[in-house]
């Protein structure tokens, strides 16, 4: 039979490629969807401008790539991590463990979180972040107790609120963006609440109740969204009263369907984040695995590619798109040009 | 309600009694009955077909947009000096970008065109030309000095105007794309500059970057997902086919057999996901095969479709009759004869039935593609060579539409519809090469 010859050659070929092709050519790079954006264009001009292979950039979130990133050294693990939070020491020692021990740390700019709603829905225009906290907080002060959160409209702990019902959207925890919306939003509102004295004052420890600080109401009003902003955007198309939780550059990209609020009464744009007026805001890194430079082919070069002032810099195609651009970026690609490890 | 076991009320007069003429209540009930069935039947067809027009229509209609695109069509001369500048920077591409909106806005300052503009205007309504300009060049270096006639994609959002996905009321000012931008882009369309044209580049170019939806294409995602069918179907078809023939003519019926039937079944209910992770561990971490590959994106469908394969090929041979078997036999020839020669060739029409119907199921998989590295941005355009279609990284037409449909410009998720409409055709050409196969088969006794 004409197809079992053909087959075993197909067999033959899968072996044969297979033996070839472990010397990788390309860069893999995976992590943070809020970086995947900015590191894609640069792989797509990278590939553009210079004879190396366009690099294989995948999303799934800040976490997912750092626990790839650091499952070992060799061509079948990821080059680079993108990430929109900072490396836990937990993971620099996950990464030890399994050998990637030198890692570069590059800060390729600012991102800022911004709090959206549907264009036509209620007038969501200001927050702070005691209101973020009241609306999605399990335990919030009413009354100078401590107790379950009543609220079901917005209106109810802030007059010049709308009323309307409390619903948002906010990441899932595999997303570096929701460890920015807990410190920066919900641990910021429990202070300011006080909710965070009455805590302590009911017998936690510092650390407990600095973690009970960033939990969120579970009665289906604060909605983890563990896909892209695209997931959000839609779940706010379905909901007018939903408030949702993006970066900056997305909600730039879709204005015609959202409408931003304030937060503590700054606008965010790249101006008030780039100034530090605008609170909730996050530095983006990537990750390099020292061990391949050298090994795959031009990782060094994109590296220095993605941060060099025609890329990264205030004019560069990152920042038309919505990146803020690191007011120190001669140092980082000094230090991507001297290879200078973490730690 | 009366005991069941009662015995019912004798007629009290002969009026009673049924007759083939008159239709009695019981006659009328049961056939409305039949009635009010087949209605049920029909109406549930009727159901299916409207959300299957609504579909199509719905898929057509997003969809028939990523076929066209706003271009800018101009005559442009890059001098030498320009050249070796451009070349010369770090950022290439981004140097002709610059040297063309230039030269654009010169050219159009000496047309006089109808509409005040300067030259950030012209930089929000381009596209990202930079690319094709230097391709262009690179390839053909006699070209430098003399004018060349380009055709290159618009921005997002001046395409969008011409499909209307933007429009003058509501139009929020923004660095993308201003309002005074507009009144530019109509006047360039009335002198003809600006105009929609057939996006050859969506059939046949592969995925850019997130700003850049007018270079985006779906081709190189096609060369992906026919070399990962290709995998599919040269390794399922025969160790399926092997597999339900030693199972279904040669196994002996003991407890053994009867555990690999029952977990065949079983895996063909197993989510896909699952193949996803196991490729991973498999042949990535312990294999070391390349990632992204569409190799190993076969090999995990592969392993998707066998079940799907083996079962339809066991209940195809069972329906072949035991008399040809018997009468093969009865002639003499062997087992493997009777088999080969008589049982298969009658098989075949349902064999390649469950072939089309598995692999049509791993054209469409995405989740266990996420895990291998073929989901995200996988820009390689073609690969070089046979050989290098099976291990270059590449994407697969699902995980492209996916990826487009989650990135933050609306252009994408145009492109995203339109890639559906080309996953859609490229099912049909499978399904018509199967039934011209299964035709040629067919045999009847």
């Amino acid at each position: 039979m004409s197809f079992v010859k053909l087959s075993a050659s197909a067999l033959a070929i899968a072996v044969l490629s297979a033996n070839a092709a472990t010397a990788r050519e390309q860069i893999q790079i995976a992590g943070s969807s809020t970086v995947l954006p900015y590191a894609s264009i640069v792989a797509e001009a990278f590939g553009d401008n210079t004879d190396f292979p366009t690099p294989v950039v995948e999303s799934g979130g800040s976490s997912a790539g750092l626990k790839r990133f650091c499952q070992g050294v060799g061509t079948e693990h990821t080059d680079i991590a993108n990430s929109s939070r900072k490396i836990r020491e937990k993971e620099i020692a996950a990464c030890a463990a399994n050998g990637v021990t030198d890692i570069i740390e590059v800060r390729i700019g600012y991102d800022g979180i911004v709090f959206a709603s549907q264009i036509d829905g209620p007038a969501y225009t200001a927050f702070t972040q005691s209101d973020i906290f009241n609306a999605l907080a399990p335990k919030v002060m009413v009354d100078g107790a401590l107790v379950d959160n009543p609220y079901t409209k917005w209106s109810e702990f802030n007059a010049d609120l709308p009323d309307a019902e409390i619903l948002a959207f906010i990441p899932g925890t595999k997303h570096g963006t929701r460890e920015v919306f807990e410190e920066k939003v919900l641990a910021t509102g429990c202070e300011a609440t006080g909710a965070f004295e009455a805590m302590m004052a009911a017998g936690m420890s510092e650390d407990e109740a600095e973690d009970a600080c960033l939990e969120v109401r579970t009665d289906g009003r604060s909605v983890d969204i563990d896909g892209d902003y695209t997931e959000t955007l839609a779940s706010i198309d379905a909901n007018a009263n939903g408030v949702g939780v993006f970066g900056l550059a997305f909600y730039e990209n879709n204005t015609d369907k959202l409408k931003v609020a304030t937060m503590a009464g700054v606008e965010p744009t790249t101006e008030t984040i780039a100034s530090g007026d605008y609170p909730v805001s996050r530095p983006l890194f990537f990750y390099i695995k020292k061990a391949h430079i050298g090994v795959i082919p031009g990782l060094k070069l994109f590296a220095q590619f993605f941060v060099a002032d025609e890329l990264a810099g205030p004019d560069g195609p990152l920042a038309q798109y919505g990146l803020v651009s690191d007011p120190e970026l001669a140092a980082t690609q000094e230090a991507v040009a001297n290879e200078e490890t973490m730690n | 309600m009366t005991d069941a076991t009662s015995i019912p009320a004798a007629p009290e007069d002969g009026r009673r009694k049924s007759s083939l003429r008159t239709l009695d209540a019981r006659t009328r009930r049961r056939n409305a009955a039949e009635k009010r069935f087949r209605f049920y039947g029909l109406a549930a067809i009727l159901v299916g077909l409207f959300f299957l027009v609504v579909l199509g229509v719905t898929i057509v209609r997003s969809g028939l947009p990523a076929f066209t695109q706003t271009v800018v069509s101009i005559d442009f001369t890059l001098s030498e000096e320009d050249y070796a500048k451009a070349e010369g920077q770090l950022f290439k591409t981004k140097a002709y970008e610059q040297i063309f909106n230039a030269a654009l806005v010169t050219s159009l300052e000496e047309r006089g065109v109808e509409a005040e503009f300067d030259a950030k205007a012209i930089n929000r309504i381009m596209g990202k030309p930079g690319a094709t300009i230097r391709e262009h060049f690179r390839a053909n270096e006699g070209d430098l000095g003399t004018p060349v006639q380009f055709e290159l994609s618009a921005a997002s959002r001046v395409d969008g105007y011409f499909k209307g996905r933007v429009t003058r009321d509501g139009f929020v000012d923004s660095r993308f794309l201003q309002a005074s931008d507009l009144d530019l882009v109509d006047a360039l369309a009335e002198a003809g500059i600006i105009r929609q044209a057939f996006n050859w580049n969506f059939i046949t170019g592969a995925d850019s970057g997130v700003d850049n939806p007018g270079g985006a294409g779906i081709g190189a995602s096609v060369v992906g997902s026919f070399f990962m069918m290709l995998v599919v179907l040269f390794l399922s078809l025969p160790i399926g086919v092997a597999a339900s023939i030693y199972l279904e003519e040669f196994a002996p019926q003991n407890r053994f057999t009867d555990l690999i039937e029952v977990n065949i079944s079983n895996l063909a209910a197993v989510p896909s996901i699952v193949f996803g992770i196991l490729g991973l561990a498999v042949f990535i971490q312990f294999m070391h095969l390349p990632q992204s590959a569409p190799l190993v994106g076969g090999l995990v469908l592969t392993l998707m479709t066998l079940p799907t394969i083996i079962i339809s090929t066991r209940a195809s041979l069972k329906a072949v009759p035991p008399s040809i078997r018997d009468a093969a036999l009865g002639l003499g020839a062997s087992k493997m004869q009777s088999v080969l020669h008589h049982v298969l060739p009658l098989a075949m029409p349902g064999i390649l039935t469950g072939t089309i119907i598995g692999l049509a199921q791993a054209l469409g998989e995405t989740a266990p593609l996420l895990l291998i590295g073929m989901v995200g941005f996988v820009a390689r355009g073609y690969p070089d060579g046979f050989i290098a279609g099976f291990t270059e990284p590449n994407s697969a037409m699902p995980a492209q539409i996916y990826t487009w449909a989650a990135r933050a410009d609306v252009g994408f998720y145009e492109k995203a519809w339109g890639g559906i409409i080309v996953l859609l055709l490229f099912l049909l050409t499978m399904n018509i090469i199967a039934i011209i196969l299964r035709r040629r088969f067919e045999r009847r006794w």
